[in-house]
């Protein structure tokens, strides 16, 4: 499972750092790393191309994952640069962002976008096979998503945009109910696409979503 | 009182035609007014779209509102793209208190393929689940489980499309949709008469009427362009080279001799309970089209 991202534009992250003269970069070395958008290579490329705008960089590091409580001791061990930076650019998912700004009083600044939690599927062919709906259709759909695999989430069949198996929007991606429609009829089980599939509760766990465990 | 004129035509027997009028990207309203005007006495209902290809247009409840006013029989168009339950309910109510009676379920295109291409796409029912609240509406409920003070009543419909590839996932749909109420169905286009009476062979064993898809096809590379990018809708080579070999000028004058030709042949061969012609964007040559199929 990994959190997928994207460099912003250049420009995009220019304009969020008017006014900060001095950041500190850091990266993430486990899904960034993967992706290739904030591990050690893309934190040093980052650190020149702003150098080249006349920054100075107050310190780089690429914390082992972002996202957990480790951070706050990668953050401690690089306490004094931090302490000297003006702002934090994160090349980090949105999940790092979050845990970083528990350490830091400093403005942390994102350099990425968060797109979607993926799976692999092979090497580097990244998929989002879940949207975390809370209200899992899987065991009737044999096993493949409808709410992230159909571009429109449908629960009761195809649109009548599909075509050859593919999806109105982009040839290349598949039609998640001509998919499903395969995988049912292999098993025999063709039926559960005749089964009428009520409107969905958007509010199966409403936002802000939290639990606590006991 | 029945539920509809267009209800009505499909329970005689008769050969039922609609159309659709498409309403304008602004308030002048005048070609849209002018194409009422022209075709509301010739058919059986009109239907009006929905931000058609996802496009940014004046609403399709608009439409139906000047059709009622000029004494035709709308065909009101909703799409699950634009408005959640809440809006879709309200707006049935809306409709069925200014007399329009007949609805078309539609999932809706993709915003993408629109021209608001950043915008959020709704989807909170589909076209299926549609169908069912208009019949739980009419039974005194709205879909939160509270009474109605006075229901709707309607004659609701969908469309299939008969070509698709593959077929059986379209065909499972379709059963899904007859069984949630759906009374009548407008195909997307057909040209292959042969295929279109397969699908008839099936579809006859449900009660529901269904009308022949005909899109005006105003030139072979428009042709050509709808068998390689729509999905669902296979021109024939020999139509396509049928308005290939039209003189200079002549090939939407082709392409209206083609629709008439086709409706003609349905109706004479009773293939199916009528038709829903699709001029898409030349709405002034329906007439032209109905007088091509003797109608």
């Amino acid at each position: 499972m990994k959190s997928i991202t994207r460099q912003k534009s250049f420009d995009e992250i220019k304009t969020q750092l008017a006014g900060f003269d001095r950041p500190f970069i850091i990266g993430c070395g486990t899904c960034t790393t993967v992706t290739k958008t904030g591990g050690v290579d893309q934190v040093l490329e980052m650190k020149e191309k702003l150098q080249g705008l006349g920054k100075r960089i107050s310190g780089w590091t690429v914390i082992p994952i972002a996202c957990d409580e480790m951070t706050g001791v990668s953050i401690k061990e690089n306490g004094r640069a931090i302490q000297n930076a003006s702002c934090i650019l994160a090349m980090t998912c949105a999940l790092g962002v979050h845990r970083m700004s528990l350490y830091i009083d400093r403005p942390v600044i994102p350099a990425l976008d968060t797109l979607f939690i993926a799976v692999e599927d092979s090497p580097g062919y990244f998929r989002e096979v879940c949207a975390q709906c809370g209200q899992c259709v899987l065991g009737e759909t044999a096993g493949i998503c409808p709410i992230t695999a159909c571009h429109k989430g449908l629960v009761n069949g195809p649109c009548g945009g599909t075509n050859s198996g593919k999806c109105e929007v982009d040839k290349e991606k598949d039609c998640a109910w001509a998919l499903i429609y395969e995988r049912l009829k292999g098993q025999g089980r063709l039926e559960l696409m005749r089964k009428y599939q009520p409107p969905r509760n958007y509010q199966a766990v409403p936002r802000p979503r939290m639990v606590k465990i006991q | 009182m029945a539920v509809s004129r267009l209800k009505d035509a499909l329970n005689s027997g008769k050969f039922v035609v609609t159309s659709e009028i498409a309403p304008p990207k602004g308030t002048n309203l005048e070609k849209m007014l002018h194409h009422i005007e022209l075709i509301k006495d010739r058919v059986d209902g009109l239907n009006v779209t929905d931000h058609q290809s996802s496009v940014m247009r004046f609403p399709s409840i608009g439409g139906c509102l000047a059709i009622k006013e000029h004494g035709g029989e709308p065909i009101l168009q909703m799409t699950c793209r634009d408005r959640n339950r809440l809006a879709l309910q309200a707006e049935l109510l809306l409709a069925f208190s200014r007399g329009i009676r007949n609805i078309l379920c539609l999932t809706g295109d993709a915003v993408l393929v629109g021209d608001h291409k950043e915008a959020k796409g709704v989807f909170d029912l589909d076209s299926t689940q549609l169908l069912k609240t208009i019949r739980l509406m009419e039974s005194g409920k709205d879909l939160g489980g509270n009474s109605l003070d006075g229901v709707v009543q309607f004659c609701a419909g969908a469309i299939v499309t008969p070509e698709a590839r593959p077929l059986e996932p379209q065909l499972i749909k379709f059963e899904k949709k007859v069984e949630a109420g759906a009374e009548f169905f407008q195909t997307q286009a057909i040209y292959d008469l042969d295929n279109f009476r397969k699908f008839m062979d099936y579809a006859r064993k449900f009660p529901v009427k269904i009308l022949a898809g005909i899109v005006l096809l105003s030139s072979a590379k428009m042709a050509k362009y709808m068998t390689e990018n729509v999905p669902g809708i296979f021109v024939p080579q020999n139509l396509i080279d049928e308005l290939a070999a039209a003189p200079k000028g002549g090939a939407l004058a082709k392409g209206i001799e083609i629709a008439g030709r086709m409706i003609a042949t349905l109706k004479k061969n009773s293939l199916c309970d009528g038709v829903h012609i699709m001029a898409i964007g030349k709405e002034e040559v329906v007439p032209d089209i109905l007088a091509a199929a003797g109608l």
